[in-house]
């Protein structure tokens, strides 16, 4: 089942990526090579396995519901390339 | 001569006065700015920082309350969040990024009184098993500085290696501190999941992610992992238990000790010149007592697979964050979804850009049980596997790497040959279980590494065996050819 060009194109939008087309053509040969070698575990019995998505056998985690300081905005906002008037600035979401 | 002491040597010497912290502090950071050249170990020191630690250290030596590490300076992997110093990842996308908190290991080793001497290179987000990824640098194998010191905790390995730091932390994933530890001839200690903080790593594989040590001995390895380890209430998956308890780290004896040797670790998986040097240290613990029973783990062959659909998956939906607004690198683009997109061409490199895409690939419509839900079937498979196993056995052991250090840019062209360099360290990953390696010999005067695991929880019992090993093989270890 080998990857298409247009299947590379459409996960690159998923992942937000833009790839010109010499990265889509890579990573087609990349992503085939790899799901090629995936094929091993289609063969595993895995009826009645239920998935497990952690190495430990996790809860619910509770916390008690206590007020606590969180970073200050100026600290928040320090590593951010745009900031005005203690907020971040992103381009225009909503067209006109 | 200070730099080539362990960390239990130096925080004996702080505390006897026999040498001030700031003095301790001055010899490492001189020697990573006279030898580091050679070995691209670090992507930066923080003298400023490091000498206002030290002080603070020292004031508490001067009245007799200094801790556990006391003035011990330590390396930290480039994922490891550090208040006021830099923390890259060893990525484009995250350069000039300063951290507004420490991770809680950090403020665990500062709590005991260590010192944080600088951040080390590693692949870019800890993908890779070479620190080739690195965007910033390549590092050199001390043993022979035209090999790859492993990785992605290449950097650590190699400054513990070099005695550029007497210890350091790294993150494994899927064998990212055990596998440059084996490369380097060091110790390399992956607790059980959960037992170390992950506050402040910044997540690749969340559900696999784990801190843990780099020293030069198995004592030193068990010190930090002690101070770092223990219930912290800022990480969800932190478990209750209390922090790894070290005081019986001396009382084991290897008569009697069960050990299982999976034959899918050995035959065609290892390369001979290592399975002769494991098989060889098997031979002495097995005259010391130790029995040694040749089992089965079908699973283990699947790991490989297993680890590069759920790594990623979790890599994707984790990188997600990288979007140019809150911190990092940001591109111009022309509205928000292109600003984003463009920031993040702009901002990974291939080895990520490939992770990212596999991953967002096993979890979009249409795969997502195919390959994402079975991935996490086969997990379940492998931990049913190991925990059958540890019903009879103390421990599984194994060669940590299938082979040993190879040239820089020997593997990075075919997308596999790096990958199944995680082969025999995956499973710990996938079951959450301590791990650790130490070194069992040389191979055409490079190092190798036996890997042991144990079950979930067992840290405590895989550190005395491996010290108690560690003795054992008294010409297992050596010194890197350096100044």
């Amino acid at each position: 089942m080998a990857i298409t060009l247009e299947e590379v194109r459409h996960v690159a939008k998923l992942a937000r990526l833009d790839l010109d087309e010499g990265e889509i053509v890579y990573f087609q040969s990349e992503l085939n090579a790899l799901i090629g070698h995936f094929s091993d575990i289609q063969k595993v019995d895995v009826s009645g396995i239920v998935p497990t998505s952690h190495a430990v056998v996790m809860q619910n985690v509770w916390a008690e519901d206590i007020a606590e300081e969180g970073l200050p905005r100026v600290t928040a906002l320090r590593n951010a390339a745009l900031h005005r008037a203690g907020l971040f600035v992103v381009p225009q979401i909503i067209e006109d | 001569m200070l730099t080539g002491l362990s960390a239990f040597e130096i925080a004996a010497k702080v505390r006897a006065k026999e040498v001030s912290c700031v003095e301790v502090a001055q010899a490492f950071i001189d020697r990573v700015e006279e030898l580091d050249g050679q070995y691209g170990a670090f992507l930066r020191l923080a003298p400023e920082v490091t000498f206002e630690q030290a002080a603070a250290v020292q004031e508490r030596v001067d009245r007799g309350e200094a801790g556990l590490l006391a003035g011990v300076p330590i390396a930290l992997k480039d994922n490891i969040s550090t208040l006021g110093i830099e923390t890259t990842c060893a990525s484009k996308i995250l350069e000039g990024y300063v951290p507004p908190f420490n991770a809680t290991v950090v403020e665990q080793i500062l709590a005991a009184d260590g010192v944080v001497l600088g951040k080390t290179n590693l692949d870019e987000f800890a993908m890779g098993a070479s620190t080739e990824t690195s965007a910033y640098q390549l590092t050199k194998n001390p043993w022979d500085t035209t090999r790859s010191p492993g990785g992605s905790s290449g950097g650590s390995a190699a400054a513990v290696a070099a005695e550029l730091a007497p210890v350091a932390l790294g993150s494994d994933t899927g064998g990212s501190i055990r596998q440059p530890a084996s490369l380097c001839g060091i110790v390399g200690f992956k607790p059980t999941y959960g037992r170390t903080s992950r506050y402040g790593l910044i997540a690749f594989g969340s559900s696999l992610d784990q801190i843990g040590p780099l020293a030069r001995n198995v004592e030193d390895a068990a010190l930090l992992a002690s101070v770092t380890s223990g219930k912290d209430p800022r990480d969800g998956t932190s478990l209750p238990n209390p922090p790894i308890d070290i005081s019986s780290l001396k009382s084991r004896s290897l008569k009697g000790m069960k050990v299982a040797v999976p034959d899918e670790m050995f035959g065609d998986a290892t390369s001979p010149e290592v399975q002769a040097v494991i098989e060889e240290a098997m031979k002495t613990l097995e005259a010391e007592g130790v029995v040694f029973t040749r089992v089965s783990i079908p699973s283990i062959k699947l790991g490989v697979t297993t680890y590069y659909i759920i790594a990623p998956a979790e890599a994707s939906s984790n990188l997600g964050r990288f979007d140019g607004i809150r911190y990092g690198l940001r591109a111009e683009g022309k509205g928000h979804i292109d600003l984003v997109e463009k920031t993040r061409s702009a901002g990974f490199g291939k080895e990520v850009k490939t992770r990212i895409m596999i991953g967002t690939y096993a979890l979009s419509a249409g795969y997502y049980d195919a390959y994402y839900v079975r991935a996490q079937q086969v997990r379940a498979i492998m931990q049913q596997e190991f925990a059958q196993v540890y019903q009879d056995y103390d421990f599984v052991l194994s060669p940590t790497s299938p082979i040993t250090a190879f040239k820089i840019g020997e593997l990075n062209q075919d997308p596999l040959a790096l990958k199944l360099l995680d082969y025999c360290t995956i499973p710990a990953n996938m079951g959450g279980m301590p791990g650790i390696s130490i070194n069992a010999g040389f191979a055409g005067g490079l190092p190798v590494g036996l890997q042991l695991l144990a079950a979930p929880l067992e840290d405590e019992s895989v550190l005395r065996a491996a010290y108690a090993i560690e003795k054992a093989l008294p010409g297992a270890s050596g010194r890197p050819p350096m100044p």
